[in-house]
């Protein structure tokens, strides 16, 4: 077990992928993280030379879309640079190990590569009831995920319900659910958002780490900018038609036949932050909007609490599931266009006295200037 | 014998700004109503043939560059302007403030017959409303551009990229800045309405007087005979 660790080209090579196939990988790489052409070499050199770091990935409260969404990544290395050639020394599901032999791995795992090791979460976190709601080998999801952020070398929030508790938080959080980076403190967390995460950008963060040793660029929130700096809306092929005016008014229209802009339809594209229009979805097949549906803004904090999805403003809260602010505003507008009404004419009524009892004379008047 | 005082009151660069601010706030807000809810177009038109709702979106950029500039300019003018347009008279930290603010409450809300009131310029409930409306000018401002800070590659709307991540993105500061908008309506329509009532009640010339700048004071002249 004392043999220096393979390096990820290595790994490549052992698996039985060409040079060529390594290539094309870092190549395509080097692209999704946005370097120039010329770091397309730095990919290389550091793929070929570092060992392959180790992975401890960590599931709560979640649903592994986001680990469906890693294996289904377009390129087939794009997996198993983590899966495979990234040694994945602990994940719940994917993992051969089980029971006390599985903890153990955790635990080797965390000793042998103290502070050299990624953490990756998937889940949120359950916080109420001591964190009762999740619990594995005996300890809750808020011990483990302390424990074992405590060595780690970076910490990955896998999506939305890690980086801000996806539908386990929202309203009323019967659980208590957090996100990661309330959970654990004094450790940056790069919050690969979305509900899941796109693959490549998912891949691509972790081959950062790798090839840099630092962490990426962050957002206000937490994400990578490589991939979250600009908005669905600022990438999105229906855009032209937005800035003309023309609008899908509802799902079966002409308009939407003719591929306008969804959003009446309640497209969350103008304030969500993400890559889905550039990188795309499946092998750069499609992705939500291209197939006629509305962003509904899954890599925001809260999107489930600013429902419904097919509107454009969230209902209100505190009234009507569709209550929007619109109808509020007008309705308060007419209340305040009747206490007008009213206050005219009582004006009218009480003051007559005041307002047509004393009339200046004119005469009597001295117009002066101070 | 009844006299009438004529008085300076609105200095020039007071009413420049409110009726730069009034025409900003309809602009505001016949944009950003229309931003919120485009109007439903059915057409056979090629995106290329048109760009009236880019039109719009511009148009409600730049009134907001004006409306906010308008709106610091007005601020730093409540601290060099003369007695009437200075800062004080919009926050009612003293008790005679909130005493004029009880009073007029008496006498324009519940119509009771009292003394007249005795403030020149803005009356203190006003001052205080318009302290309020400050505070609004300010909220949007800011979620407007923390809005436009992602679609701008210029450095001023960056200065206020903070905001949306402290309200968790962009979706709730989205929805702030269009309740915000409502809030702008309502008053509108309640401030037309109030100076019309007063020019109407007290005959002041509160009307006339954002456009010339006099107010005419009525009130009792003591002997001269
Ligand atoms: C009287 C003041 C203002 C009013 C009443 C107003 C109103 C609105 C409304 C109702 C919307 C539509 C929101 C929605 O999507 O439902 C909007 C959008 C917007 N407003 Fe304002 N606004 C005001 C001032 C400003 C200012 C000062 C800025 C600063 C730049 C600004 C920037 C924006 C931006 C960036 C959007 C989003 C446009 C888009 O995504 O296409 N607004 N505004
Ligand atoms: S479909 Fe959505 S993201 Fe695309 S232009 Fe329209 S509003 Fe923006």
């Amino acid at each position: 077990m004392n043999k220096k660790p393979k390096t990820v080209y290595e790994e490549f090579q052992a698996k039985g992928h060409s040079r060529r196939d390594f290539l094309k990988f870092c190549t395509m790489t080097a692209a999704f993280l946005g370097l120039e052409y010329s770091a397309v070499g730095k990919v290389v050199k550091a793929l070929e030379n570092k060992p392959r770091p180790a992975v401890i990935w960590l599931h709560f409260q979640e649903c592994t879309c986001c680990s469906e969404s890693f294996i289904r990544s377009s390129h087939p290395l794009v997996a198993d640079i983590v899966l495979d050639k990234i040694s994945l020394d602990y994940t719940e599901t994917l993992m051969a190990a089980a029971g006390h032999q599985a903890e153990k791995s955790l635990q080797d795992t965390m000793a042998k590569f103290k502070g050299e090791y990624i953490l990756l979460v998937e889940g949120s976190i359950p916080t109420d009831a001591n964190g009762a709601y999740c619990c594995i080998g005996g300890k809750s999801a808020m011990q483990i995920v302390e424990e074992v952020a405590e060595g780690a070398k970076a910490v990955i929030a896998w999506g939305n319900c890690a980086s801000s508790g996806c539908v386990q938080a929202a309203n009323p959080n019967p659980t208590g659910a957090k996100p990661v980076h309330k959970v654990i403190s004094g450790k940056p967390v790069i919050n690969v958002q979305g509900c899941p995460p796109i693959a490549e950008v998912m891949a691509a963060v972790v081959v950062h780490i790798l090839v840099f040793d630092t962490i990426p660029q962050l957002d206000g929130l937490g994400r990578p900018k490589e991939f979250y700096s600009r908005r669905v809306h600022d990438t999105c092929y229906r855009r032209p038609n937005y800035d003309a005016g023309l609008f899908v008014n509802s799902f079966d229209d002409e308009n939407a036949r003719k591929g306008y802009c969804l959003y009446k339809m309640g497209c969350r594209g103008p304030v969500t932050y993400n890559a889905c229009g550039v990188t795309k979805w499946n092998n750069g097949v499609s992705f939500p909007i291209q197939s006629g549906h509305p962003c509904i803004g899954c890599s925001e904090a809260n999107f489930w609490d600013n429902g419904p999805f097919y509107q454009h403003l969230p209902s209100f809260p505190g009234f009507g599931i569709e209550t929007t602010a619109d109808e509020i505003g007008v309705g308060l507008g007419l209340v305040t266009v009747a206490g007008i009404a009213a206050h005219a004419i009582t004006t009218n009524v009480r003051k007559r006295r005041a307002l047509f009892g004393k009339r200046v004379d004119d005469s009597n008047v001295d117009i002066s200037k101070e | 014998m009844t006299q009438v005082r004529k008085l300076y009151v609105w200095q020039l660069p007071v009413r420049f700004y409110h009726w730069n601010n009034a025409i900003c706030i309809v602009a505001l807000c016949l944009t950003g109503f229309l931003i919120g809810k485009p109007i439903a177009l059915q057409t056979a038109a090629e995106a290329s043939s048109s760009y009236w709702f880019g039109i719009i979106r511009f148009t409600h950029f730049v009134f907001a560059f004006l409306f906010f500039f308008n709106f610091m300019f007005r601020t730093f003018w409540g601290f060099v302007g003369n007695d009437y347009a200075r800062w004080y008279h919009f926050i009612p930290l003293k008790k005679k403030q909130w005493r004029e603010i009880v009073q007029v409450l008496k006498i324009d809300i519940l119509q009771a017959t009292g003394k007249p009131i005795e403030s020149v310029g803005h009356n203190s409930l006003a001052g205080f409303t318009y302290f309020i409306t400050f505070l609004f000018f300010t909220l949007q401002s800011f979620t407007g551009f923390a809005l436009y800070a992602d679609m701008s590659t210029s450095w001023f709307p960056h200065l206020f990229a903070w905001i949306s991540p402290i309200l968790g993105g962009d979706l709730l500061t989205r929805q702030i800045h269009h309740i915000l908008m409502w809030g702008f309506i309502i008053f509108a329509i309640i401030h037309v309405y109030l100076v019309f009532y007063h020019d109407y009640a007290e005959k002041r010339g509160v009307t006339s007087s954002m456009i010339g700048g006099w107010k005419f004071i009525e009130e009792e002249k003591e002997t001269e005979k």
